[in-house]
């Protein structure tokens, strides 16, 4: 546990001595802060006390952030050979790829932390779902870390940051959009297979604020394939290398 | 989290306590792709001994320590650390070895303290002891005036201090060593020499390297190895008498042609080839057959022919040539 805790802290003290923490917390919320209270069907317009406007922009800004963060995470450690320096240290692998996914994770909470306000004004102005809410950040987190273990997942295919953030982009894509259009388009068991494959069926059934085990399932076998596939690339290059 | 702590103070402070590591090297093997790189060697180490080990570029010096340090796993054979293998205990293994890889990896963008803060605290050093282990580490390596730079704006030296401080932060009772002089200054490489050998005194420390000197300034014990396979196991002294086996002597000669005294030189029973070294000085080399010496013989034809001797020094056959000797096969 300690190093985990260790690798997390050195990696987030990383983010925010190469200002991408800063910027990333900024970009974010001005971009949905933006888009949910000035800009278009914003929050006014709708005549609803909810934030969906809000998990919508934020949906689609942490499928770019997300990648972004983790790009350099694991390719940064094989590029620089700083892989062998923790892996002689008493480190498993397990413990790196969790002290990596743990400081990206508490970066992405970090961002979202902030967007609460909204909720709070929100609560001032009408009667809110609150379970819907509550949920709807769930959601975000649980798909963060999805994309998160995704993200480590490329990084560790190669030790080039670009190859790592347009691989998670293109793996991505399928998840967030590409099997939702596949499913629209199709009907019976490819229908429903595609559909259950999709990041935004499960993201949107679980912040309208319906709690479904399917969606927690969805999300945490993503979590677990993407960390799990990590390790033993990882374990691999090793044996080779 | 208490007992963690509890348990890492226990260790680090009865560690010094805790005999000395020694290292079990049994039939390694590891493969990358069809070529072996390292090709069922074996060896041991004594617990606090220095080993020096030599091997020109891509013997297997690498994939070796690799092994040692628990980075790589090899398809066959197995190493024993203080009685642990490498196989069924690495985390242990991990805590009692300090390593530096060859091309010392860093954290580029961190301070020397801060790295150094992070590694101690990687191997759950007692809070309490940090600042003083880090004190020590950046006194010991020389880093002092340089501690709250970034590591990417040090020298290849100054970086090679704070890998051999990395190494060194948790006091491991086995250290390896991957050619740690590589990008140093001549004076650089004298303190880190010295640094070593007296880390030497009270651990068990393997360092490879290219070149001979060092090994031998440093080390009690030389593993020559080439293509994989240890060619030379021993002491530099054990090493010299092994390939002197066959007398060679410098010698100079006066008060004649240089043809007759070649001739003449060459007439004696126990030698086995002349060579001029030095036509005009009248400079040969003379070298007898194994286990023969021609000192008494080649004065005694001098005097009788006239000739007198104005060099005679006999040719200290130089680690060099036998490395050379034995890894050009």
């Amino acid at each position: 546990m300690n190093q985990i805790i260790q690798i997390a802290k050195r990696e987030l003290a990383g983010f925010f001595d190469s200002l991408m923490g800063y910027v990333l917390i900024i970009m974010f919320l001005g971009f949905s802060g933006f888009f949910t209270w000035i800009y278009g069907d914003d929050i006014f317009f709708i005549g609803e006390a909810n934030l969906n406007i809000f998990f919508k922009v934020a949906y689609w800004s942490l499928f770019f952030f997300i990648p972004s963060l983790t790009m350099r995470s694991l390719t940064g450690e094989l590029r620089g050979g700083t892989l062998e320096l923790l892996l002689t240290k008493p480190i498993s692998y397990w413990q790196l790829i969790l002290g990596k996914f743990v400081s990206t994770f508490i970066l992405i909470s970090m961002a979202l932390a902030p967007s609460i306000i909204y909720y709070i004004s929100l609560w001032s102005i009408g009667s809110v779902d609150h379970p819907a809410i509550i949920l709807g950040y769930i959601g975000l987190l649980l798909m963060s870390m999805s994309y998160i273990a995704l993200g480590l997942f490329c990084s560790s295919i190669s030790d080039s940051p670009i190859i790592a953030l347009l691989s998670t982009l293109f793996i991505g894509i399928f998840f967030h959009q590409i099997f939702e259009t596949v499913a629209s388009s199709s009907l019976g068991l490819t229908g429903s297979v595609f559909s259950s494959l999709s990041m935004s069926t499960h993201f949107e059934s679980i912040s309208r604020g319906i709690f479904d085990l399917q969606d927690f399932i969805f999300f945490l076998s993503m979590i677990i394939f993407g960390l799990y596939a990590s390790k033993e690339i990882l374990v691999s290059r090793n044996l080779k290398a | 989290m208490l007992n963690v702590y509890a348990e890492g103070n226990f260790l680090f402070l009865f560690k010094s306590f805790v005999l000395f590591m020694d290292i079990v090297v049994e039939h390694l093997t590891k493969r990358y792709g069809p070529q072996k790189a390292v090709d069922n060697i074996s060896f041991k180490v004594k617990a606090g001994e220095v080993l020096g080990f030599l091997g020109p570029n891509g013997a297997g010096k690498t994939t070796t320590m690799k092994a040692l340090a628990c980075f790589i796993l090899p398809e066959e054979g197995d190493i024993k650390i203080g009685g642990y293998s490498i196989r069924e205990h690495p985390e242990i293994i991990k805590k009692h070895i300090g390593y530096l890889p060859e091309n010392n990896p860093l954290y580029q963008d961190m301070n020397i303290i801060d790295f150094l803060e992070f590694i101690a605290k990687i191997h759950e050093i007692p809070k309490h002891l940090i600042q003083e282990r880090l004190l020590d580490m950046v006194k010991v390596c020389g880093l002092e005036g340089e501690k709250h730079k970034l590591i990417r704006e040090l020298s290849k030296g100054y970086q090679q201090r704070v890998g051999l401080a990395q190494a060194l932060i948790h006091d491991p009772d086995v250290l390896i060593l991957d050619e740690p002089t590589t990008g140093l200054d001549p004076n650089q490489i004298v303190e880190i020499r010295e640094l070593i050998k007296r880390i030497g005194k009270e651990k068990t420390v393997i360092l490879s390297s290219h070149i001979l000197a060092e090994v031998e300034a440093t080390c009690d014990r030389i593993l020559i190895i080439n293509n994989g396979r240890v060619v030379v196991d021993g002491t530099a002294e054990e090493m010299r008498k092994q390939a002197q086996g066959n007398e060679i002597i410098r010698l100079g000669v006066a008060g004649g042609d240089i043809n007759d005294i070649f001739e003449k030189i060459m007439e004696i029973d126990s030698v086995e080839t002349v060579d001029f070294l030095d036509f005009e000085c009248q400079i040969l080399e003379v070298q007898s057959y194994a286990k023969m010496s021609s000192v008494k013989v080649i004065f005694d034809t001098c005097v009788a022919n006239n000739y007198y001797i104005t060099e005679l020094t006999p040719i200290e056959t130089k680690l060099e040539d036998i490395f050379r000797e034995l890894t050009t096969h």
